[in-house]
């Protein structure tokens, strides 16, 4: 037992914990690039998604047509995708033998940003017709008759659901910072290139560098948690407007 | 009476189904300029469809309505929607505070903040709101919400007013006095208006006339005195029975 807690005692010594983050992570300007091109790419891959997950997810919310609900099936089964699957697609699609091969996109993050888009949209999506459609439904028909085009009744309908709607941005973001599978598939962690903070993860532990896989873990979940915390602060803000 | 006046609408062989179910079936239906209409009917008796229907927001079947003597479907729908407003039985406000509720349907049509407070003073005193004008929605009471929903769809001044039993979720004192007051403004104004109710002596109290609908058809429209004294038959003399 005493063992165990010398350890643990020794395990999150300060010196060591500062020799992982100080000269092995915050001063290194390589995992300064790969923290950067992981923001770049899951905050495109995010904006991207909710420029697709917004509309897609109103539609399917507050639209009636032949479909829907398999559609909504879909959508809501897509949020689930698993990121290696999504990354053998993708991979298939992009290989150079592949329908869209001639683009040269594999191993670009322009591949990794296609796959995280799959990832994310879907999120934001089903997450977008669910906030949508927990408002109460005769508010569409006030709107429309207090004079609203669709399009001021549904960004008014927006406006209402704005707490929910931040939480799928959220969600979707979540789900594309933190997958690995598909940037490793699309991606190949090439270095300079494509390496993002979970691929580089992957291969330090493969590598059995656990000090320095562990410092980029712990970067990777403060960078998340620093997004989600100016989102809820965005939102918390929203709520007292 | 306003039957002299031209109908600013006109409902003739009007069906509307949900699914394959009939839901409403009006033979012929006229609301007259100035006049306020009130559709009396059991919980159930397609009261709410009418009014959606003249909304435009549910289109029926078959029949034609006119609206200022031209067919419906010829109207714009956002042209058509802006000559009306609609008060729903609940008040189904928006975030924001009071001001922003009650100018809102002025701003969906373009006109800038400040003349739609301007255009709004004159209703915060007719309604009472006044004091509260700044207050967050979310701290109104029943009451005090349903005069700001009142308050949103009397600014616009519409031609057409439609009421979807505006104030049945409220207590009976409150209702009363609600009632007072939208009677009041409604003789003021001679504004047309469809009230739907299921409450006989409501529609009484404020209708210049009564339609009467039963099980998703229109039986009778006349004056409450008429519709009294001479039902057209045993379903509206048994309605007007039960009500009294």
């Amino acid at each position: 037992m005493e063992k165990k807690d010398t350890k643990v005692v020794s395990f999150l010594n300060a010196n060591l914990v500062w020799s992982i983050i100080g000269s092995k992570i915050m001063l290194n300007n390589e995992v300064f690039q790969i923290t950067l091109l992981s923001l770049e790419i899951s905050g495109i891959a995010t904006l991207l998604s909710l420029l697709i997950g917004l509309p897609l997810g109103s539609v399917l919310a507050l639209k009636t047509f032949p479909g829907r609900s398999f559609l909504l099936s879909l959508v809501n089964t897509g949020m689930g995708l698993p990121p290696v699957v999504v990354g053998l697609f993708v991979a298939m699609m992009l290989w150079r033998s592949g329908p869209f091969g001639d683009l040269n996109l594999i191993y670009t993050p322009t591949a990794i940003v296609i796959a995280q888009v799959i990832i994310a949209a879907p999120v934001v999506s089903g997450l977008t017709a669910a906030a949508l459609q927990a408002l109460d439904p005769r508010l569409q028909y006030q709107l429309l008759g207090l004079g609203a085009s669709k399009i001021q009744m549904v960004i008014i309908l927006w406006r209402e659901a704005r707490l929910p709607l931040l939480a799928a941005l959220m969600a979707g973001f979540g789900a594309v910072i933190s997958e690995v599978g598909a940037s490793m598939m699309v991606g190949g962690n090439i270095r300079y290139q494509t390496r993002v903070l979970t691929t580089a993860i992957v291969l330090e532990t493969s590598k059995g560098n656990f000090d320095v896989a562990l410092g980029l873990g712990i970067l990777l979940l403060v960078i998340t948690f620093l997004v989600n915390w100016a989102l809820t602060w965005i939102q918390q803000r929203a709520k007292k407007a | 009476m306003k039957e002299t006046s031209s109908p600013l609408l006109e409902m003739h062989n009007v069906l509307v189904k949900r699914g394959k179910k009939p839901v409403l079936f009006v033979n012929e239906l006229a609301l007259y300029a100035g006049e306020v209409l009130a559709v009396v009917g059991p919980n159930g008796a397609g009261k709410s469809t009418l009014l959606l229907t003249l909304a435009r927001l549910i289109q029926p079947t078959q029949g034609k309505i006119l609206y200022k003597n031209v067919p419906m479907d010829e109207w714009d729908d956002l042209s058509y929607r802006r000559q009306m407003s609609i008060v729903f039985q609940e008040p189904l406000l928006v975030d924001g505070t009071v001001m922003d509720n009650i100018i809102l349907g002025l701003r969906l049509r373009g006109i800038s903040k400040k003349e739609a407070v301007k255009a709004m003073q004159p209703w915060l005193e007719k309604l009472n709101l006044s004091e509260i004008a700044k207050r967050k929605v979310s701290q109104l009471s029943g009451g005090e919400a349903h005069r700001v929903s009142l308050a949103r769809a009397l600014v616009l001044e519409p031609q057409l007013l439609l009421l979807d039993e505006p104030f049945s979720a409220l207590d009976p004192p409150s209702r009363l006095r609600l009632l007072d007051d939208l009677a009041g403004l409604l003789n003021h104004n001679h504004r047309t208006t469809l009230f739907v109710t299921h409450h006989l002596k409501e529609a009484a109290r404020l209708g210049d006339r009564v339609a009467v609908l039963l099980d998703g058809v229109v039986r009778q429209v006349g004056t409450m005195d008429e519709i009294e004294r001479h039902p057209l038959d045993n379903a509206v003399t048994n309605f007007v029975a039960s009500e009294i």
